[in-house]
């Protein structure tokens, strides 16, 4: 095959074009950050999830240990039944504690574990005991308007 | 009798539209069927593939660079309202990955590299280069139409990767380097936001189609045209307009199927 100076440019142009599609997986994307090829599933009752979607991620001491899977409305006990797929790095006690965050005001919601202090470890497919529910503004804000309205008027 | 002349213009006009989209895709059908030999003699996707994708480099280029800068500017001025300048890689990010990237790479490959494919065609056709080729029994389609319409295919999701990522990087050069948005936090939020399956890879898909949508207008405007210097004309302007829009209303349908309330 005698080489042209044609298969010169198209070549560079090919390699141009991938060596872009691989920055936009690796730098751009999460291809290169975050690989969750070896997790194990828990499962957590909310009783309100907020603003809270899959692929959340999920911390504990802010560091990233896995991802909500999915999110789905038990019927029996009219409660929030996620699903979570943690790192297999990571192992957490049987008394952990979920709570729903929040980055920032308004930013987006994430799962905090906070390990409590049982020597066995949850397994695959456990269930996450305590939880604590997702902060919704509105229910704040009422709380604070009754029990400013509670106050006595002594404070006037 | 006026009103019976306008009708039958009208159902005129509907059936020869009708008619072409047929042969359009008998035209379609055959492409595919005699690419086989194309593929077997490589060097002439080769050398469409130089035409249509590295002479696009420069266009894509450029414009990548200026539209990621403009969504830098624009964007940093929007978001600095809602004090969070720093997803401002975010944006950038899945407005050229999701949209910008494949539609305006297309819309520029169909102006850029479209008309001259249905300009040439089109010129071989009206200088009996298409005849000669058939009297000594070569395929045209399998000569002429099949590497150009691999080379399209091939270079169109490579362009819209490439314009991508200069993009990004405008975006970078002007929110970071000028402005001076928080280098961690526009990369990092931006591979936080960003799914390879989800984003990269429904552009790339989206950049296929755009490709092969439009490649294929090409020729065949090119190949149906009338062989007149006014019917070449005519055929490379429907090309560059029959394209864009098909981009335009391909690009809603494709976000509507990958997109919806994800």
């Amino acid at each position: 095959m005698e080489r042209t100076t044609l298969d010169l440019w198209v070549g560079m142009f090919v390699v141009a074009g991938v060596a872009s599609l691989v920055f936009l997986a690796m730098k751009v994307g999460n291809l290169g950050t975050y690989n969750m090829s070896n997790t194990y599933e828990l499962h957590a009752y909310f009783s309100n999830v907020g603003g809270l979607k899959p692929k959340a991620s999920i911390k504990d001491a802010g560091v990233l240990v896995g991802r909500v899977v999915s999110i789905n409305l038990d019927t029996n006990r009219y409660e929030a039944d996620v699903v979570m797929h943690i790192d297999k790095r990571y192992q957490f006690p049987k008394d952990t504690f979920a709570n729903i965050l929040t980055s920032g005001l308004l930013g987006e919601q994430y799962i905090g574990l906070m390990p409590g202090g049982d020597t066995e470890m949850l397994k695959n497919g456990d269930r996450i005991k305590q939880t604590q529910s997702a902060m919704v503004l509105e229910d704040l804000i009422s709380k604070f308007m009754f029990s400013k309205a509670a106050e006595p008027a002594a404070t006037k | 009798m006026a009103l019976i002349k306008t009708i039958r213009e009208i159902g005129h006009r509907v059936i020869n539209a009708v008619w072409r989209i047929g042969v359009a895709a008998r035209f379609f059908f055959l492409t595919i069927l005699y690419s086989g030999n194309s593929f077997r003699r490589f060097n002439l996707i080769v050398k469409e593939l130089f035409s249509s994708g590295v002479m696009s480099l420069i266009i894509i280029i450029v414009a990548g660079l200026f539209v990621g800068m403009v969504l830098g500017l624009q964007g940093y001025e929007t978001l600095k309202r809602y004090g969070s300048e720093s997803a401002l890689g975010v944006m950038v990010a899945l407005g050229l990955v999701r949209e910008l990237g494949p539609v305006i790479a297309a819309l520029l490959f169909a102006s850029r590299a479209g008309s001259a494919m249905t300009a040439e065609i089109g010129l071989m056709k009206a200088t009996e280069q298409i005849s000669a080729m058939e009297m000594m029994a070569v395929n045209p389609i399998a000569r002429i139409v099949a590497p150009r319409f691999w080379a399209g295919v091939i270079s169109m999701p490579l362009l819209a990767a490439l314009f991508s990522a200069v993009g990004i990087f405008g975006g970078y050069l002007v929110g970071v380097v000028q402005i001076g948005v928080d280098e961690g936090s526009f990369w990092s939020q931006m591979q936080a936001a960003v799914d390879f399956r989800e984003d990269v890879l429904n552009g790339v898909i989206k950049s296929l189609v755009f490709g092969t949508v439009v490649t294929l207008i090409a020729l065949f405007e090119g190949f149906d045209a009338p062989p007149t210097a006014e019917g070449v004309s005519g055929a490379t302007t429907r090309t560059v307009v029959t394209s864009s829009l098909a981009i335009l209303m391909l690009d809603f349908v494709l976000t509507a199927i990958m997109f919806r309330g994800a």
